[in-house]
C-alpha cells in the first residue's frame, strides 16, 4: 500500500492542480492576515472557508483522481498487489497531498505572521486539524461514490450532489426542523444532527474555539454541558475519525466487488 | 472678635491630643480584647489593635472611634452572628482581617453593619468566611475603600452581598476588590454614590446592582466572570463611564443588564467576550457613546419599549451578532458607529461608508425563537439566508440603521 | 495450466460469459479471437482476478484464484488501453513497476528493443499512442514470467515495433512459456498461434489449432474460416 500512496502522492504534488489548491492557500492566508489587520476576522473567514470548500475541494479531486486514474489502477490490479492495498494507497494518497497543500498553504502566512508566539495558535490548529478531517472524509466518500460509478459523469454528479447536501441543504432542513418543533425540547436532537453530518460536526468544532462559547450558555443544558466540557469535545473528535473510517470501509468493500 | 476666634481654634488644637487618648489591644497588653477596649474608650479616642488573632462577638461602636489594625490582626467571628454594628458617626475601621461571620441568612449576618452612621471610613480590609461583608443602612457621605472581600458563596439563596446600601446617600465605593459574593456590590435606594475603580468578578449574581437608586455613577470598574457584570434596575440619571466587562458567559449573563432606566450615560466602556454585551428592557434617552463591543455573542438585545435612544461612535468587533431588536425603532438613533462586518465602500474617501448599514440579521431573529438553532451559526446555508436578506430585506426592520457607518474603528 | 470450470459472469442483463469451460496447457501461445463484445477481455481479466465470475471456478496450476493475489506473479500482463499517469515521466513509471513488484527484470534490453530510450525523460501525458503502447509492452514483458496475457498488443504499433514484438513472442515461446493473445488482426494470430479458440456471445465456439478449424469449416484461408464460423452462427 505504502508503495501506491507514495507513487499517487508523488503524482498529485507534481499536478498542476494541487499547485494550484496550494497557490489558493497562500494567497487566502496572506490576503486575510496582511490585509487584514485582526487574526480574529482571519480565523472566522478561514472558518467558512474550511466548512465549504475544503469539503467542495476534496470531492471534486477525489472523483477527479479516481476517474483519470483508472486505466492505470487497472495495470495495478494486473499486479501481485492486494486490491484493496491499491485503492487504499490512491486514497491515502489524494488525502494526503489535499491536506498537505492545506497545511503549508495557511501555515505559511500564519507561520510568518507571528502565529506561533501568538495566543490564537489553539484556534489555528483547531482549523487545520479540522480542516484535514474534512479532506479526508469527503476525499473517501468521493472515492465511494467513484468506484460506484462507472459513468464519470454520474459519478461526479453524485458526489457533487452529496457535497451540496451535507455543505448546504442538510442545515436547511435542519433549521426548518428546529423552527417548526420550537415548543419541543430540541436540545438532543440537534446534538444528534450535528453528529451526523461531518461539516457540522467541523463547524461547531471550531465555533467552540470561537465565538460560539459565548452563546452556548443561551442554548440550554445541554450543549452547555457536552460542548463546554472536554469530553464533549473528546466525542466529537471520536466521531470525526469514525466519520473518516466509514467511507473508507466502503471504499473497501466496494472494490473488493468491482469487475475492471 | 479676630482675636477671640483665633484662641478659640488655637485652644481646639492643643486640646484635642489631650481629649482624644490612645487605646492599645494586644494578646499581651492588659487590654486583650477589642470589645474591653471599646468600652473603655472616650468618643474621639483611637484604639490600635497590634497583630493576632482575637476572638470577639457582637462588637457595638456606639460612639465616635477610630480603630486600627496593625499589621492586619484577625477577628475571628467564630460563626456567631453578627460581628460589627456602628450606631455613631464619625466612625473608622482600618487594616483588619474579619473572618468567620455567622451565616443566618434570615438576620443578614454581617461583618460591619452600618446603621444612621454619617462621616464612616471603612477601608483596608480583608473579609473571609462571611455572609455579608459591609451592610449600610440610612447612612450617608461614608467611604468604602482598598477592601478585599473573599466570599464563598454558591447558590443565590444562602448567599449575601459584599457591599451592600439600603436607604444611603452620597457614599464613595473605591478601589475594592471583590469575589464570590451574590452581588457584589449592591445599592437599594442609594443615591449620590459613586462606585468607582473596583474589581468585582466571580460573583454568583451581579458584578454590580442598581435597584431603585437614581443619581449615582460607576467609573473605571472591572466586571469580570459574574452571573451578570452589572444590572441597572429601576433607576434614573446613572452615569456609567470607562468600565470594563469581560467573560459574564451563562443562559441569563449579560455584560449590562438594563431594565426600566432613563436618563444613563453610557460612555467609553469596553465590553469583551459576555453572552449579551448590553441587555436593554423599557430604557429611554440613554446615550451610548463610544464604547468598545468585542466578541460578544450579542453586542446590544433590545426588548419591550425602547424611546429616544442614541447609539454613537461605538463599535462593534467580531461580536456572533451586533444587534438584536425585538420592538418598534422608537426614534432611537444608530450613528457613526464602527462596525466590523460592514462591507460597503467609501468612495469620496471621507472616513465614511458610502452605503448605509443594517445591523440585524435574520439569523438573530430565529435565534431569538429558537435558541438551539445557534448551533448553525456560521454555516453555508446561513450565511446565504442572511446574504439573501441583506439583499432584500423582508423580516428584518428597514429603520434599523446606520446611515454613517465609518470606515474605521473610533478612537 | 489454466482451468475454467462452468464459469459465468453477467454484467446486468448483459451476459458476457455464458459457463464457459477451458483449458490451457502450459507452453505455446493461445490465441483468444471473437468480434467485439463476445467475451474475450473479460476472459483475461477473469484470469487475473480483475473480473470475479458469479460463478464457476478458474484455476491456475490447480490453484483457485478467487481472492488471491500472490499468482500474479507469474503473470505478465499487456492492458488493452494504455493509459498512465500523465504527470509521471516513462522512466519513473517504468522504475514504479520495478519497485511495486519485486522480480526479475530486464528492462534495459527491452527499452533497446522498443526504442524507448528517446522518451524516457518525457511525461506519460505527452506521448503519442503508438509510444505509449511500446511503453506498455516494456512493462509487460519486463518480469519474465512464465505467463504472458497480452490484450491487442498489435495496436497502434509502426511496423518495426510489430516486427519486434513478434520476434519477442516466439522467443519467449520457445523458452518455454506460455502467451495467451487477443488480437484482431488475423495474419498475426495464424502466423504465431498454436492454438486458437473462438468465442461468440459468451459462449466458445472453437477451440483447437488452426488447420483444425480449416478442416472442420471447409476453408483454406483462415480468415475465411472464422467469417464462416461467424455466418453459421448469425443465420
Amino acid at each position: 500500500m505504502y508503495k501506491i500512496l507514495k507513487y499517487s502522492f508523488y503524482d498529485l504534488i507534481r499536478s498542476r492542480w494541487s499547485f494550484i489548491y496550494l497557490l489558493f492557500y497562500l494567497l487566502l492566508g496572506i490576503v486575510l492576515l496582511f490585509l487584514n489587520s485582526n487574526l480574529s476576522n482571519a480565523i472566522v473567514t478561514l472558518l467558512n472557508v474550511i466548512t465549504v470548500l475544503v469539503p467542495l475541494i476534496g470531492t471534486i479531486f477525489g472523483v477527479m483522481y479516481y476517474y483519470d486514474s483508472k486505466e492505470f489502477t487497472e495495470l495495478l490490479l494486473a499486479q501481485p498487489i492486494k486490491r484493496s492495498n491499491i485503492f487504499l494507497g490512491q486514497y491515502f494518497g489524494v488525502a494526503i497531498s489535499l491536506s498537505i497543500s492545506l497545511i503549508i498553504g495557511l501555515g505559511l502566512p500564519f507561520m510568518y505572521y507571528g502565529l506561533f508566539v501568538s495566543d490564537k495558535i489553539f484556534e489555528f490548529l483547531t482549523l487545520i486539524i479540522v480542516g484535514t478531517f474534512l479532506t479526508f472524509i469527503f476525499t473517501a466518500i468521493s472515492f465511494f461514490i467513484a468506484i460506484s460509478f462507472e459513468n464519470k459523469i454520474k459519478g461526479f454528479g453524485v458526489a457533487i450532489l452529496v457535497w451540496l447536501l451535507l455543505a448546504v441543504i442538510y442545515d436547511g432542513i435542519f433549521l426548518i426542523f428546529l423552527v417548526y418543533f420550537e415548543q419541543y425540547p430540541l436540545d438532543m436532537f440537534s446534538l444528534g444532527a450535528i453528529m451526523s453530518n461531518p461539516i457540522d460536526l467541523a463547524r461547531t468544532l471550531m465555533l467552540l474555539k470561537l465565538d460560539i462559547s459565548a452563546l452556548l450558555g443561551y442554548t440550554g443544558a445541554v450543549f452547555k454541558k457536552f460542548f463546554g466540557t472536554n469530553y464533549g469535545v473528546i466525542l466529537s473528535y471520536l466521531v470525526l475519525i469514525f466519520w473518516t473510517i466509514i467511507p473508507i470501509l466502503g471504499i473497501l468493500w466496494k472494490s473488493n466487488k468491482k469487475d475492471f | 472678635m479676630n482675636n477671640k476666634k483665633w484662641l478659640f481654634f488655637v485652644f481646639v488644637i492643643i486640646t484635642t491630643p489631650l481629649l482624644s487618648s490612645t487605646i492599645e489591644v494586644c494578646n499581651n497588653c492588659s487590654i486583650k480584647s477589642l470589645n474591653e477596649a471599646i468600652k473603655l474608650a472616650k468618643p474621639n479616642d483611637v484604639i490600635k489593635v497590634k497583630k493576632g488573632i482575637y476572638k470577639e462577638t457582637n462588637i457595638i461602636i456606639d460612639k465616635a472611634l477610630t480603630i486600627i489594625g496593625e499589621n492586619l490582626p484577625t477577628i475571628d467571628g467564630q460563626l456567631k452572628g453578627d460581628l460589627f454594628k456602628i450606631i455613631a458617626d464619625n466612625v473608622i475601621i482600618k487594616g483588619f482581617n474579619i473572618i468567620n461571620v455567622g451565616k443566618d441568612f434570615a438576620n443578614s449576618n454581617t461583618a460591619i453593619r452600618i446603621q444612621r452612621s454619617k462621616n464612616f471610613e471603612i477601608s483596608s480590609n480583608r473579609f473571609e468566611n462571611i455572609l455579608y461583608a459591609i451592610y449600610i443602612e440610612k447612612s450617608s457621605k461614608g467611604k468604602i475603600n482598598n477592601n478585599k472581600i473573599y466570599g464563598n458563596a454558591i447558590t443565590e439563596i444562602n448567599s449575601g452581598n459584599g457591599i451592600h446600601l439600603w436607604d444611603c446617600k452620597s457614599i464613595l465605593i473605591t478601589n475594592n476588590y471583590i469575589e464570590k459574593m451574590r452581588d457584589g456590590i449592591y445599592l437599594e435606594f442609594a443615591s449620590n454614590c459613586e462606585v468607582d475603580n473596583n474589581i468585582s468578578t466571580k460573583n454568583i449574581r451581579y458584578g454590580l446592582h442598581f435597584m431603585f437608586s437614581n443619581d449615582n455613577s460607576y467609573i473605571k470598574n472591572k466586571f469580570i466572570n459574574n452571573g451578570a457584570g452589572v444590572a441597572v434596575m429601576f433607576s434614573k440619571n446613572i452615569k456609567m463611564l470607562n468600565n470594563h466587562f469581560a467573560k459574564n458567559w451563562g443562559t441569563a449573563s449579560y455584560g449590562l443588564l438594563l431594565k426600566e432606566i432613563n436618563d444613563a450615560e453610557i460612555r467609553h466602556n469596553v465590553f469583551e467576550e459576555n453572552t449579551i454585551a448590553i441587555n436593554v428592557e423599557g430604557s429611554n434617552r440613554i446615550n451610548y457613546e463610544n464604547n468598545n463591543f468585542t466578541s460578544n455573542g450579542w453586542a446590544l438585545k433590545v426588548r419591550g419599549a425602547c424611546y429616544n435612544n442614541v447609539f454613537i461612535k461605538n463599535n462593534f468587533l467580531y461580536n456572533s451578532f451586533d444587534v438584536s431588536w425585538n420592538t418598534k425603532m422608537n426614534d432611537n438613533l444608530f450613528k457613526q458607529n464602527y462596525w466590523s462586518e460592514y462591507t460597503g465602500y467609501d468612495l469620496d474617501l471621507d472616513g465614511v461608508g458610502d452605503v448605509p448599514y443594517r445591523p440585524v440579521k435574520l439569523f438573530s431573529y430565529i435565534v431569538n425563537k429558537t435558541p438551539e438553532a445557534v448551533i448553525l451559526l456560521r454555516s453555508l446555508f446561513i450565511n446565504l439566508v442572511d446574504f439573501s436578506e441583506k439583499v432584500t430585506p423582508v423580516f428584518t426592520p428597514d429603520f434599523l440603521i446606520d446611515d454613517e457607518p465609518q470606515m474605521k474603528p473610533n478612537i | 495450466m489454466i482451468t475454467f470450470h462452468d464459469v459465468k459472469k453477467d454484467f446486468g442483463k448483459l451476459e458476457v460469459l455464458k459457463k464457459i469451460n477451458l483449458k490451457i496447457n502450459q507452453g505455446g501461445i493461445f490465441a483468444i479471437l471473437g468480434p467485439n463484445g463476445s467475451g474475450k477481455t473479460t476472459l483475461i481479466k477473469s484470469i487475473l482476478g480483475m473480473v470475479i465470475p458469479q460463478s464457476g471456478v478458474i484455476k491456475i496450476d490447480n490453484q483457485n484464484i478467487l481472492k488471491q493475489w500472490k499468482y500474479r506473479e507469474n503473470i505478465d500482463y499487456l492492458p488493452q488501453i494504455a493509459n498512465f499517469p500523465a504527470n509521471l515521466k516513462v522512466m519513473e513509471l517504468i522504475n514504479m513497476i520495478k519497485d511495486i513488484r519485486k522480480g526479475n527484470y530486464r528492462d534495459q534490453e527491452l527499452i533497446q528493443l522498443f526504442r524507448i530510450i528517446p522518451f524516457l525523460d518525457k511525461k506519460l501525458g505527452h506521448l503519442s499512442g503508438g509510444t505509449k503502447q511500446r511503453v506498455n509492452l516494456v512493462l509487460a514483458f519486463m518480469f519474465d514470467s512464465p505467463l504472458i496475457i497480452l490484450d491487442e498488443p498489435t495496436s497502434g504499433l509502426d511496423p518495426v515495433a510489430l516486427i519486434a514484438l513478434k520476434e519477442l513472442i516466439i522467443k519467449e515461446k520457445k523458452a518455454g512459456k506460455t502467451i495467451i493473445i487477443t488480437s484482431h488482426i488475423m495474419s498475426f494470430v495464424e502466423e504465431l498461434s498454436d492454438e486458437i479458440v473462438f468465442i461468440l456471445d459468451g459462449n466458445i465456439h472453437f477451440q483447437g489449432t488452426i488447420s483444425d478449424l480449416k478442416k472442420q469449416t471447409n476453408q483454406d484461408n483462415f480468415e475465411y474460416a472464422i467469417a464462416s464460423i461467424l455466418k453459421e452462427n448469425y443465420v
